[in-house]
């Protein structure tokens, strides 16, 4: 259980999101069939597009109207400007490249080692009963942990170098995977099964023709499950102690009271993790083309 | 025919769709009278669904004139009973609750209406079942109670057993028939089986599709109880079935109405 | 997500008690090889405290009263974040459901929030509001929020349109179909969010506790790191492991009563 899950959260919303009947009382959704002329649905679209503006728009107005006046502080809250403002210094300067590069690798070598380990762990649950009887039962035990809950632990035993934080994350990202993987597998449709045997199919096309394609959805499932949870290890790992990357950088903007270059960090945090996980989005429906069901 | 409890009219219903207009109903008129059994049958596309969902009122958009004892017909509501081909049943809810469904069970009228329901639709010891624990059949019969509940003036059913297997199917038409003949309701009974449509109503009304019209009605004068081996009820099954024999398309035994 | 879904091929599975024993052969031989290697030096006591130094210091935290202390804030804590964040989710995912005008006013503005991760937002909340508990509770509900909202929102969103064809036939007033068709046809999808919810709450509360306490489980895991005391850093996990798995059991079985009358459910 972890930040991973509004990863999941996100598909299960993405596919149920699509189909027809949208209108909670059928009475609305009559009404909006009717205006689905072409310019109408232009006109509408940019209509909820303005209403779910208004709240965003005035907050970011009145908070900086209220900064510039002075009633909140800027140390406390820096106005959106003040916010812009170092956003561009640091860019400029280079520092925010250089520290989102190294939380980009870290992130990247934590969830690779992480993930390949949970992917062939997955495979080989998923395929062979005896490693199932003989893994799964502690890996499910060691899932019960919170993986942060072992970030002090990890610590201890590596200090605060790289291999701490690299090892926060692939802790993280081991289990999505492994799950997600061995799952996949596991619901492979038997009725697939019996055709393949009825074709003659051989272990090893079996394998290449039926499993690997049949568990492919749940497994990218558990790649972006994955990469997210890698992703989140990242910032509590830097937040504790680090002396590079975002979170070294929100740290230590937090220790000299430069609030500004915090909101920095969480912005640049959250729009990397949204690029990040439309990018592997994008790959997973390109590799999902064929199924009908998929609407994510 | 003038008192007729529900009139059709002239109506007239056309579905736009991406491939251009289907005229679902053309000029259909039909008169029902107060306690009639009228069973409506087509191939696939003859807008027999669409007709019943019309007289619902679930489906508007249409020309014409659609009267309930002499008033316009508006939306849905309780003096229209309407039996889907599924139970459509709430599944978070036993089979007494399912019936009740928006009224209180706690109510003694309520409650005393609900066990007469239970009785008549032969479900007693099922009351506090939950729909995934029925079979077809009976499931489809609590949809009956539920809508009967409501004291409907009129009770309008689309292919009710068009789910089931033969045997349940012969079963739940003599549960229909003792239901009707108790309770008097008005019916009209939607079906692809001709056999069915014959042994159910006093009349039958054939559509044929493209434009969907009434190609004609036949009155079944024959007794209650019937009998299906009967020659008479041979004959009027022949009768029913020449009907068809002129239509180009047969296609009456996928029975997939719009 | 547990692999209890499974669909068995074919092959004949072993019996349930020789499950657990295959299942046991890993861990039992960790544990003994953990034991003995630590009991004869070959690994540090230090960073690999032997199981049973752990036990005892488990013992002896109990014994003190530490353990129950911190672990009544802890539960307090994650508790109070958790009815927060996810009474306001469900609260707001009903409405937001329920009324389109709200959702096109209040979804994107909320969707915003959701991007920013919330373990990112500590520093600022701890600049705000101290490491009192205002920043460990409102960081909680923040984790906790979400899911609720979502899957609520969702439950609402995906009734099916023939069941309510039915109510506009029963005649129900607008009222009662919220009351009896849209409600409980969402239920195994607010469910879903608590349980989502309740573990997001125990993360969030893991790391606000780690980075920002002086008191709860995982203040102690923190402070026993500071004073290299191992066997507590191992006693905390382990807490935190029962806690979730614990409080994840109640919602399962809350869960297993409100949706008896679901066909296909599997827990």
């Amino acid at each position: 259980m972890s930040e991973g899950v509004e990863a999941l959260i996100k598909t299960t919303k993405g596919v149920k999101e699509t189909p027809n009947n949208v209108g909670t009382a059928p009475i609305n959704s009559n009404k909006e069939l009717e205006s689905n002329t072409t310019p109408g649905v232009w006109k509408s679209l940019l209509s909820d597009l303005s209403i779910g503006a208004i709240i965003p728009v005035v907050t970011i107005v009145v908070w900086q109207l209220a900064g510039n006046a002075g009633w909140i502080s800027a140390e406390f809250m820096p106005t959106p400007l003040k916010i812009l403002d170092a956003l561009v210094e640091l860019a400029v300067s280079g520092e925010l490249i250089h520290h989102l590069g190294i939380s980009i690798g870290r992130a990247g070598i934590g969830f690779l080692i992480g993930g390949i380990l949970g992917l062939l762990f997955g495979v080989l649950t998923g395929l062979f009963r005896s490693v199932e009887y003989l893994l799964d039962p502690s890996v499910q035990v060691l899932r019960l942990v919170p993986h942060l809950a072992i970030a002090p632990l990890i610590i201890l035993w590596f200090g605060f170098g790289e291999i701490s934080k690299v090892v926060i994350i692939l802790s993280g990202s081991f289990f999505p995977l492994y799950i997600n993987t061995f799952m996949g597998i596991r619901n492979v449709d038997n009725k697939l099964f019996e055709v393949a045997r009825v074709l003659g199919f051989s272990r090893y096309q079996q394998l290449r023709r039926l499993i690997l394609p049949a568990a492919l959805p749940s497994i990218l499932l558990g790649l972006r499950i994955s990469l997210a949870v890698a992703w989140i290890g990242l910032v509590v790992a830097e937040v504790i102690g680090s002396q590079s990357g975002i979170g070294f950088l929100i740290n230590e903007a937090k220790q000299n009271s430069r609030t500004e270059i915090i909101f920095v960090g969480i912005i640049i945090f959250a729009v990397v993790g949204k690029l990040i996980d439309s990018l592997f989005h994008a790959i997973e429906r390109k590799f999902l083309f064929w199924r009908d069901s998929y609407h994510g | 025919m003038g008192d007729a409890m529900l009139a059709i009219s002239n109506l007239n219903k056309r579905f736009d769709t991406a491939a251009g207009h289907v005229q679902a109903l053309y000029n259909v008129d039909l008169q029902v009278q107060e306690g009639e059994f009228v069973t409506v049958i087509g191939p696939s596309g003859c807008g027999k669904s669409t007709l019943l969902r019309i007289v619902a009122g679930l489906d508007s958009g249409y020309t014409g004139s659609v009267t309930l004892e002499g008033v316009q017909i508006g939306g849905p509501g309780i003096d229209k009973g309407f039996i889907f081909q599924e139970h459509r049943l709430f599944p978070w809810l036993t089979v007494e609750k399912n019936i009740a469904s928006d009224l209180p069970l706690g109510n003694k009228e309520v409650r005393q209406k609900v066990d007469e329901l239970i009785e008549l639709v032969k479900l007693k010891g099922f009351e506090k079942s939950y729909p995934r624990e029925l079979s077809g059949g009976m499931a489809q019969r609590v949809a009956i109670a539920r809508a009967l509940l409501r004291n409907p003036k009129i009770l309008l059913l689309d292919e009710p057993f068009g789910a089931l297997d033969a045997f349940t199917r012969a079963h739940m038409q003599t549960v229909l028939l003792d239901i009707w003949r108790t309770n008097q309701t008005t019916m009209i009974f939607v079906t692809h089986d001709i056999d069915e449509a014959v042994f159910l109503g006093n009349r039958v009304v054939i559509l044929e599709p493209r434009p969907g019209k009434i190609r004609n009605i036949i009155p079944i004068d024959l007794p209650y109880p019937r009998k299906k081996t009967t020659t008479s009820f041979q004959e009027l099954r022949l009768k029913v079935l020449n009907q068809f024999e002129k239509v180009d398309e047969l296609e009456l035994t996928d029975g997939a109405g719009i | 997500m547990t692999n209890q879904a499974v669909v068995v091929r074919g092959s004949s599975r072993p019996g349930k008690a020789a499950t657990i024993g295959l299942g046991m052969i890993l861990p039992a031989s960790v544990l003994i090889l953990w034991q003995t290697l630590g009991h004869y030096g070959i690994i540090s006591e230090l960073l690999f405290p032997t199981p049973y130094t752990i036990a005892e210091s488990f013992i002896t935290l109990a014994i003190a009263g530490d353990l129950w202390t911190n672990f009544r804030i802890s539960a307090a804590r994650a508790l109070l974040g958790f009815l927060l964040g996810g009474g306001l989710g469900l609260l707001l995912g009903i409405v937001v459901g329920l009324f389109r005008r709200s959702e096109k006013l209040l979804d994107p503005s909320i969707q915003m929030i959701r991007m920013i991760p919330s373990l990112a937002v500590i520093p600022l909340f701890i600049l705000w509001f101290g490491i009192g508990e205002e920043s460990k509770v409102l960081l909680i509900a923040k984790g906790a929020f979400f899911p609720i909202y979502i899957n609520t929102f969702m439950g609402i969103r995906n009734v099916d349109n023939k069941l309510f064809e039915v109510a506009r036939v029963l005649g129900f007033s607008r009222m009662k179909q919220i009351i009896r068709l849209v409600l409980p046809a969402a239920v195994p999808n607010i469910m879903l969010g608590v349980r989502l919810s309740l573990g997001l709450s125990w993360l969030g509360l893991v790391v606000a506790e780690l980075i920002a306490s002086s008191s709860g489980i995982g203040y102690m895991i923190s402070d026993a790191r500071q004073f290299a005391d191992t066997p507590v850093v191992f006693v905390g996990i382990i807490i935190f492991a029962i806690a979730g798995l614990l409080s994840d059991s109640v919602v399962r079985l809350i869960e297993r009563r409100l949706l008896r009358w679901k066909d296909s459910y599997q827990g």
